[in-house]
């Protein structure tokens, strides 16, 4: 592997969350996501990007 | 203090934690359980009980410096030893407990240790492209993706246009020459699909396929239609990688995108073992 530390800082976060939400080994925790927060978490990422796109002047033309 | 754990690494030859910072800037150590260590850091329990951890999940800023520093742990561990990475957010009370379960868990830890011992996971995804609008479109009327953005799409092409009048009838065919041109390129990126995933199933030990990304979350352009991880030898990820990038060449309405290597984590779940594709 070549330079972890900027390939980190290069990773997008919807490739990560690809694979710390819905990878990773899922044992139970004392505290643990359930499939309900894994969720929330995609809801309140949708939440947001939408609301940061409507605030651009083309937001499709791109 | 509660005790966040980011893997589980083999106790024979395991790797140095010294000077590795986790979740919120804590110095990460590890924890031996039999021949097996548990990667953790303390983090304060009030921003880790129930109601501080749905916080976190909703605010972008914290969820992504978690993602960060989880995935800063679990990357700088993969690059000298097998590693099995949790998923974010397994919060266990204390030092003790991480040891109850590694020793109650063994066999399935070690199992799935052994299943991914000198792989690595790469990332691979392909997009269909929409075709550059022809030179009377205007730009506006080209959407981004094609999915979700039909009606925020209809509505601003009408406004735009609004200067240089164009009748509805051509308006109408306008939009359905798109369609046919999208819905083409659609066809023609699954297809490639279906080819990429096959030939790569073939340089691989595993594969799985994740979600198609929203284009509203990665802001990439065009549609999302395969979003596969691979499980590679590290021995064959040059070749991998080389073979990732051919594809897609000469291509103008499919775009073949890779990442990695990555640490196994899309193929670290013990407790989905029966979703598991068959590996060939």
């Amino acid at each position: 592997m070549t330079e972890p530390a900027l390939a980190s800082r290069e990773i997008a976060l919807v490739d990560l969350l690809d694979r710390l939400l819905a990878g990773g080994v899922v044992i139970t925790g004392d505290l643990t996501l359930s499939i309900a927060d894994v969720d929330l978490v995609r809801v309140s990422l949708n939440a947001l990007i939408t609301s940061v796109k409507a605030d651009m002047a083309t937001p499709w033309d791109r | 203090m509660s005790c966040y754990l980011y893997a589980v690494v083999p106790g024979p030859g395991r790797p140095s934690v010294e000077g590795l910072r986790g979740v919120g800037g804590a110095t990460v150590s590890t924890v031996l359980e039999g021949d097996l260590v548990g990667v953790v850091s303390e983090v304060p329990d009030h921003e880790f009980d129930e109601r501080a951890l749905r916080a976190q999940l909703e605010d972008l800023t914290r969820l992504e410096a978690m993602a960060r520093a989880h995935h800063g742990v679990v990357d700088t561990l993969a690059d000298h030893a097998t590693v099995l990475p949790l998923r974010l957010a397994t919060v266990y009370r204390d030092h003790q407990r991480v040891r109850e379960v590694l020793r109650e868990r063994r066999e399935e830890f070690a199992a799935v240790l052994a299943s991914v011992d000198g792989r690595m996971e790469w990332g691979v995804k392909v997009y269909a492209v929409p075709s550059a609008p022809a030179t009377s479109t205007p730009a506006t009327s080209t959407p981004a993706s094609a999915s979700t953005a039909s009606t925020s799409c209809a509505s601003s092409a009408g406004e735009s246009s609004s200067s240089r009048p164009v009748s509805g009838r051509a308006y109408l065919e306008q939009r359905l020459r798109l369609r046919r041109e999208r819905d083409s390129g659609r066809r023609r990126a699954e297809e490639m699909s279906r080819r990429v995933d096959a030939e790569l199933r073939g340089l691989a030990e595993d594969a799985r396929h994740h979600r198609p990304q929203d284009p509203r979350l990665s802001g990439a352009r065009g549609e999302n239609v395969l979003n596969a991880a691979y499980l590679v030898p590290r021995s064959r990820g040059d070749e991998f990688s080389a073979r990732v990038r051919e594809f897609g060449v000469g291509e103008s309405a499919v775009r073949v995108e890779l990442t990695g290597p990555w640490a196994p984590y899309s193929f670290a779940a013990v407790e989905s073992v029966e979703e598991r594709e068959p590996s060939r």
